[in-house]
């Protein structure tokens, strides 16, 4: 067999390098964001709210992804399996085990993360284009696999699961929708703030280091193999928070509502929001959760060419996504203070 | 044992199906190092145009060759356009330029021509094939375009300048572009060619499936397993996968109790996932060695 040489040298790089303190907001910045969500369900409708939350719930599972590929340099186009699997496991515990909510939440992140470092040990082999081709797999399997007969006295089948929604505890005079706000809110601060500190910690800056160039990672001493799943692992545990916390809010799972189509959404959260801008990942979010919307107000026949030529403009004008455009504010604050 | 034979005949039909759309993603993953996730929405695009002509009354075998041509040229013009200004940005934003392609296309032809299902004639018959109830004339037919492809696809590049050329421009682009081919053209024309394969196999699936926007969906990803599994770097693998998958799945579906054909699609997964672990390179791809 012949064995064709590839020039590694000339290659465009997988994943766009970042520098680790281009990856967080500043402190100042930060707070006003944080002000903001914390102040703004007290203003709008319950709609507003109810997106809002999933605009928390998406921007958690857009995280996860920039975890796994903004910081350790690994694809995935397989998100939605690990988002069902923690969305089941909470709806299945609440409902058939009357499992508190709370506590489904860290059951599911440790299934997931379970699940994703047994899913990274095959995905070890593979890179680039393959290791998106398998992922891409496990996305599109599993709506068949939640569907299978012998699951369905626990997931329900294709008619899928009716969650309840929680009451505010401690007799807390909030609707519901408010409550399930606030929980989300505080849960995605906790682990937004784990996830940076987490890139910051020496497991991060081995990710980085095999992100950037994995055969220097492990000639410095770096468990490649290891690092690689670990970083599956944790992303998927996120993202089935994410999941749980989707199935409360929306109070329902069905194995259609977890297709190949989600996966793709949660790419493009994180490709819009900028790969490796942790804060990103919220306008990746709100890029998947409204733009569609604004599409369909344009032309209800041609949303999708509307969405398609809206993020060809993405890459064309901003590659670097909502970090580019964070950047560029940044640098014409930073002129007119010096005049 | 007879069970057995018709359950090889009727996977190598629906393999034929395959084997055209993995030979059409072999082609341009081999031009442009990419897999295109919008290749078989270009293939069904290709087809609702080939199909618009008949209505107009152009006959088959006509606006089959036009149909070709057109999508030929589109598949230059949309490299040109679209992805030629990408070629240098990482693999990330290449993949979501192809999911914005995808989606672009999908909805015009949901606005064109609609989302109802519609009938596609084919030239070959739908008569049973030398008497067998399996196959018919016009999976006979594909099978038979599909192998022509594959010789007249081995000649182009065994024994032309331009498929040298490509070859050499995909192989070491550097290299070549110092021997003076112009390797920006050579990706170009890799994207007409698989969309122009595209199309063909488009026009031979669509009296299978049917004719409509969605109908390359299931298709495409078979033909994803199909690629793989022959390796991603040889157009006769992706044939022989092309078959392999579609025996596979039928006889997965016959003879292990609990595949039936909701699983058929899990199936032909594993069987991504399981390659990809156990032989990245697929049978008869080429294993590919990083000079570091």
């Amino acid at each position: 067999m012949s064995a064709a040489v590839e020039e590694v040298v000339t290659e465009a790089p997988a994943v766009e390098a970042v520098p680790k303190r281009a990856m967080t907001l500043g402190t100042g910045t930060s707070l006003v964001v944080l002000a903001l969500l914390i102040l703004a369900p007290l203003v709008v409708k319950n709609f507003v709210i109810f997106q809002l939350t999933m605009l928390l719930v998406y921007g958690l599972a857009v995280l996860a992804l920039n975890i796994l590929t903004g910081g350790s340099g690994q694809f995935s186009l397989g998100q939605s399996a690990f988002y069902a699997v923690g969305a089941y496991t909470s709806a299945v515990l609440m409902e058939q085990y009357n499992v508190n909510y709370a506590l489904t939440l860290p059951i599911s992140g440790i299934l997931c993360f379970a699940v994703g470092f047994l899913f990274g040990q095959p995905a070890l082999r593979l890179s680039g284009v393959y290791l998106a081709l398998a992922t891409f797999a496990l996305a599109t399997a599993m709506p068949q696999l939640l569907k299978l007969n012998f699951l369905e006295p626990w997931t329900g089948g294709v008619q899928g699961l009716v969650v309840t929604k929680p009451d505010a505890p401690f007799g807390l005079p909030m609707s519901q929708d408010m409550w399930l706000y606030y929980f989300t809110l505080a849960i995605t601060i906790a682990i937004y703030v784990g996830a940076v500190n987490l890139l910051r910690s020496r497991s991060g800056r081995a990710f980085m280091a095999i992100r950037d160039n994995e055969i220097a990672a492990s000639a410095m001493g770096i468990d490649v193999a290891l690092y690689k799943t670990l970083a599956f692992g944790v992303s998927a545990g996120i993202t089935g928070i994410a999941g749980s916390l989707g199935a409360i809010v929306v109070q329902f799972v069905a194995p259609d509502s977890y297709t190949i189509g989600l996966a793709i959404q949660l790419f493009l959260g994180m490709v819009v929001g900028g790969v490796g801008w942790l804060p990103g990942s919220i306008v990746g979010a709100a890029f998947i959760i409204f733009v569609p919307n604004m599409a369909e107000n344009i032309s209800k026949g041609l949303s999708g060419a509307v969405f398609g030529v809206l993020l060809f403009l993405v890459i064309f004008v901003v590659p670097h996504g909502a970090r580019q455009v964070a950047i560029f504010c940044q640098q014409t604050v930073a002129k007119f203070r010096k005049r | 044992m007879e069970l057995f034979s018709n359950q090889i005949l009727a996977g190598i039909s629906t393999g034929a199906i395959y084997a055209c759309m993995a030979l059409a993603v072999v082609m341009i993953y081999q031009a442009i190092d990419h897999l295109n996730f919008a290749q078989g929405e270009m293939a069904m695009f290709s087809t609702f145009i080939s199909w618009q002509m008949m209505q107009w009354g152009i006959p088959y075998w006509a606006a089959f060759f036009l149909t070709i041509g057109l999508s030929f040229v589109a598949g230059i013009a949309i490299e040109r356009i679209l992805f030629k200004p990408l070629a240098k940005a990482p693999v990330l934003t290449n993949v979501a330029g192809f999911i914005a392609l995808y989606s672009i296309i999908n909805s015009s032809a949901g606005l064109i021509w609609d989302f109802t299902i519609k009938q596609y004639p084919t030239p070959f018959g739908s008569a049973p094939f030398l008497g067998s109830q399996l196959i018919s004339t016009h999976q006979a037919g594909m099978i038979g375009v599909t192998i022509l492809l594959l010789i007249g696809l081995y000649f182009f590049f065994q024994y032309t300048r331009v498929g040298l050329a490509m070859r050499a421009a995909a192989s070491l682009p550097e290299s070549a572009r110092l021997v003076g081919i112009n390797t920006s053209w050579m990706i170009a024309l890799g994207w007409g060619m698989a969309s122009a394969i595209g199309a063909i196999a488009g026009m031979l699936i669509a009296p299978v499936v049917f004719l409509e926007p969605n109908m390359m969906g299931g298709v495409l990803i078979y033909g994803f397993a199909a690629a793989v599994l022959g390796g991603l770097t040889s157009p006769l693998g992706a044939v022989v996968g092309g078959f392999l998958v579609g025996i596979f799945e039928n006889l997965a579906g016959t003879y292990i109790p609990g595949v039936g054909n909701e699983l058929k699609l899990p199936i032909a997964l594993a069987l991504i996932i399981s390659v990809l672990v156990v032989k990245p390179a697929g049978l008869f791809g080429r294993a590919i060695v990083k000079r570091v």
